[in-house]
């Protein structure tokens, strides 16, 4: 497993000026379920494709509530996100004791980030193997954030992450034009859309594998169930699927892909992963 | 060294004190206790604020007082906090300054973060009532009682939090001696008609304070006025003076 002498800690640079142990925690992202983000002016829609770890067990959630005004869907470790999205609710929370209204969406990432940042750069800690998409309405109006293990975080129009999570961002980068000024329902249409392109052709969305959730002006965060999840389905339902190509899942979109000299790059057992830990 | 030898047995040497036995030890006393502020020091009397049809008008009057003495003169103590908020006080002056310190240093910390949002009336209400009601369940309350006027969402807002963290909103509002002579002036002009607008307004709020200067015996007639207006903004006037008609008081019997 371990082909690289500078990957033995948080804190230890490589001579290209990398963070191995990090990059190693943005890849538990890519090991989750796909989950789709985007957003018009007045609707910021989370759309996720839920997994069951067993034929027993239940179909894991993926969206989760924060607070009135946002709510965020996970890829990675479960357990992280769980952590993350309880400072989140406490965040807001204290936010609303103390002031009497939401917590604007860019001040909480921003101390989410710090949070996060802190575990990047101290041996003592790991990073969170889980990377969020954030949705909210605030004064700002409508956003889309996009957090990862490496602390970074991203302002979006519209994002996916999760595995074979590519595919989504093509169909989303393709039809970015049409998102502001779409309704809710169109939205939804647009992010079931980009979630089934993730998908092998043999699989389909239902209403056990998807989660829809939602927030917008006057509109609090709201996550669909089954029987409300079932009609948005129906809207895309017998529409041409584009070719599922069977691309190999891509690591996440980065500045410095290029010819500059390389690391070895890891070898990430994603089998052994699997078992090891819960992701979703 | 020489030492009188004790008058008896385990009796005391000259100068000494004796020893009872048998006596209880007295109860050690704490040494490290502090007493927390009981009364206001240097106060200062009422504040009047009125909603009008496109604002609020906060005033108030330049004295801080020692007791009955008039010490200092020249004390404001209605601030502009940022574009959509006034704050003003009453009561223990110093307690005032510190609030309004840190107060502006919460408005500076925001103004850091750059990103477009700006503290609002309503949170800055709610958030010196935690803080002030934090005070008294330490038993050591900020002697005041705060005046919040803004506006929020284009709908003029105005607040006050006492020391005790007691915050209610309402049309009309005034502190101090004020609250028992100005607010049923205030309140029957207002029902009376209650479109008021900024220049019928503020002949009310003069009328107030001269009704107070005359009744109030810790009361000055240099004034500030604070008006925040949907449209005009904020603005801090003054010092103005309160008009004052001396030969009225030889209709009193008591002179």
């Amino acid at each position: 497993m371990f082909r690289n002498q500078y990957d033995s800690d948080v804190t230890v640079w490589s001579p290209q000026g990398r963070l191995h142990q990090v990059e190693y925690a943005m890849e538990a992202v890519n090991l989750g379920s796909a989950t789709v983000g985007l957003k018009s002016n007045a609707y910021a829609v989370l759309i996720a494709l839920k997994r069951a770890s067993s034929e027993l067990s239940a179909y894991q959630k993926k969206v989760i509530n924060i607070d009135d005004h946002i709510g965020v869907t996970i890829s990675g470790l479960t357990a992280d996100a769980r952590i993350l999205s309880r400072y989140m609710r406490t965040e807001c929370l204290n936010y609303k004791y103390s002031h009497d209204t939401y917590l604007p969406l860019n001040r909480l990432i921003t101390t989410l980030g710090n949070k996060m940042q802190v575990c990047t750069q101290r041996y003592d800690r790991r990073p969170y193997g889980v990377g969020l998409l954030v949705a909210g309405y605030d004064d700002k109006g409508t956003h889309i954030y996009q957090t990862c293990p490496s602390a970074n975080y991203y302002d979006c129009k519209a994002m996916s992450i999760g595995s074979r999570s590519q595919s989504a961002r093509t169909y989303l980068e393709k039809h970015l034009d049409q998102f502001s000024n779409s309704s809710l329902e169109e939205l939804i249409k647009h992010g079931l859309r980009a979630l089934r392109d993730t998908l092998p052709p043999e699989v389909d969305l239902s209403t056990k594998n998807v989660s829809i959730g939602y927030v917008g002006k006057e509109q609090q965060f709201k996550i669909l169930d089954e029987e409300e999840t079932a009609p948005y389905l129906r809207l895309i339902e017998g529409e041409e699927r584009r070719g599922a190509t069977s691309e190999k899942p891509q690591g996440p979109l980065r500045d410095d892909q290029g010819d500059e000299p390389r690391d070895p790059m890891p070898d990430v057992a994603i089998e052994a992963a699997e078992h090891a830990m819960d992701t979703d | 060294m020489f030492s009188a030898p004790p008058f008896w047995e385990n009796g005391p040497a000259p100068g000494n004190f004796y020893n009872f036995p048998n006596l209880q030890p007295q109860v050690q006393q704490p040494q490290d206790f502090r007493q927390h502020s009981q009364s206001p020091v240097t106060t200062s009397t009422s504040l009047v604020g009125i909603t009008y049809d496109k604002g609020i008008l906060v005033a108030g009057d330049l004295l801080a007082s020692y007791g009955s003495l008039a010490r200092y003169r020249n004390c404001p103590r209605i601030v502009k906090i940022n574009e959509n908020i006034i704050l003003g006080a009453s009561g223990d002056y110093a307690d005032f300054q510190y609030v309004k310190d840190f107060v502006e240093q919460k408005v500076i910390s925001e103004e850091c973060l750059d990103d477009g949002l700006a503290l609002k009336p309503k949170s800055l209400y709610c958030w010196l009532t935690r803080i002030l009601y934090n005070r008294r369940s330490k038993m050591d309350p900020l002697w005041n009682n705060f005046i919040v006027a803004g506006i929020q969402d284009g709908q003029p807002f105005l607040g006050t939090v006492d020391k005790h963290g007691t915050a209610y909103a309402d049309k009309v509002i005034c502190t101090g001696y004020g609250a028992h002579i100005a607010t049923p002036l205030l309140r029957d002009s207002l029902d009376k008609n209650p479109q008021l607008n900024l220049a019928e307004a503020k002949a009310l709020i003069e009328k107030c304070l001269e009704v107070l200067y005359y009744r109030d015996a810790r009361s000055y007639p240099k004034y500030q006025l604070g008006i925040i207006d949907v449209e005009q903004g904020v603005s801090i006037e003054g010092p103005l003076e309160v008009p004052q008609k001396w030969e009225i008081a030889y209709h009193s019997k008591r002179f």
